[in-house]
């Protein structure tokens, strides 16, 4: 009986195909973003007035994972975006071969700005590059103030986090105090946006942050 | 859910290992999972039992070690776990923190015959 060293990532073969769709939409200068949240937290809501706030000047598609139905690549379609739904089969999350066919049925060199909407998950979305430029948490108020300490993988592996549902604010006991200083230390610097989908008010920010990073592209 | 594909990961990370010792058995395995890698040990073991027949891998024992997540203090090297509540460095208060352990997932070795 001998013993052989291995000291390989289980991962890796994702990590090897998430680097390839991250190059493949580089190539075409496809800005592409992950966003991941909990199931109801605003993705989609924030997806159509992303859509709506930048069309027509950017070209948009989304990629749209869900484990059944097309009701959020129906909407994405409805505001005037490509759209691809993506049905996981069970897996909670996308991985980066599901991407892989996605992309494959896009003509990337049509769009400036991509968005991948993963399976509503806090939990392992992040452990699972897709290979997007960016990766965003959208976080609701309803959900409270202390989940960057309960999943602080997802807080701490995200490029920006938008806050949603702040129209609620007067309505549920959120701590905004405690719940950033809990960002602020997982994920020091995170862009954070604070807005509503349903009123409008804070989304300016945010589309101009999402104009500047395709400018930069 | 994902647990299937990460053992059919692991299974190709071992069966690939294995032939380049040219092993004829894989007796067991060794893997590291962090406390934030989301991966339930059971439900590998379950899968594992399922797919590893008629491989070299068949009944192969499987070793899980579990690293528990860890902060690391940037302003005084302290480490301490993560306990859900308090995330600021227990010895100096500081809040620059980075997550020293806890995100591993992979297999550090085979025992093969």
């Amino acid at each position: 009986m001998r013993k052989v060293p291995v000291v390989e990532k289980i991962l890796s073969s994702n990590d090897g195909l998430a680097m390839e769709n991250r190059l493949r939409l580089e190539d075409s200068r496809v800005f592409s973003l992950n966003f991941m949240a909990s199931p109801g937290a605003g993705k989609t809501s924030l997806i159509e007035r992303t859509i709506s706030g930048l069309l027509p000047h950017f070209r948009l598609a989304v990629i749209d994972g869900d484990i059944a139905s097309t009701l959020d690549a129906d909407r994405a379609a409805a505001a005037g975006a490509k759209s691809i739904q993506v049905n996981t089969g069970g897996e909670c999350h996308l991985d980066a071969i599901m991407l892989k066919s996605a992309l494959d049925q896009l003509d990337l060199d049509e769009i400036d700005i991509l968005i991948v909407e993963n399976v509503g998950n806090l939990v392992c979305p992040v452990n699972f590059a897709l290979g997007t430029q960016q990766s965003v948490l959208i976080a609701s108020i309803p959900e409270g103030d202390d989940k960057p300490y309960k999943y602080p993988g997802m807080y701490q592996g995200v490029n920006a986090l938008v806050i949603n549902k702040i129209d609620l604010l007067p309505y549920v006991p959120f701590r905004m105090h405690y719940f950033r200083q809990g960002v602020e230390i997982l994920n020091p610097g995170l862009v954070t946006f604070q807005l509503s989908c349903r009123t409008g008010e804070g989304l300016d920010e945010w589309l101009e942050w999402v104009k500047n990073q395709v400018q930069k592209n | 859910m994902h647990e299937l594909s990460v053992t059919e990961s692991i299974l190709e990370i071992s069966l690939r290992h294995a032939r380049e010792a040219n092993a004829q058995r894989i007796l067991g395995l060794h893997i590291v999972i962090g406390q934030l890698a989301s991966i339930v040990d059971d439900s590998v073991q379950f899968y594992w039992d399922l797919i590893a027949k008629d491989t070299l891998a068949e009944g192969a024992q499987l070793n899980f070690e579990r690293i528990p997540a860890q902060l690391e203090c940037l302003d005084c090297s302290t480490r301490y776990g993560l306990d859900g509540r308090e995330m600021a460095c227990p010895n100096c208060q500081g809040t620059k923190v980075r997550i020293a352990t806890g995100k591993e997932f992979y297999v550090s070795s085979i025992e093969v015959e």
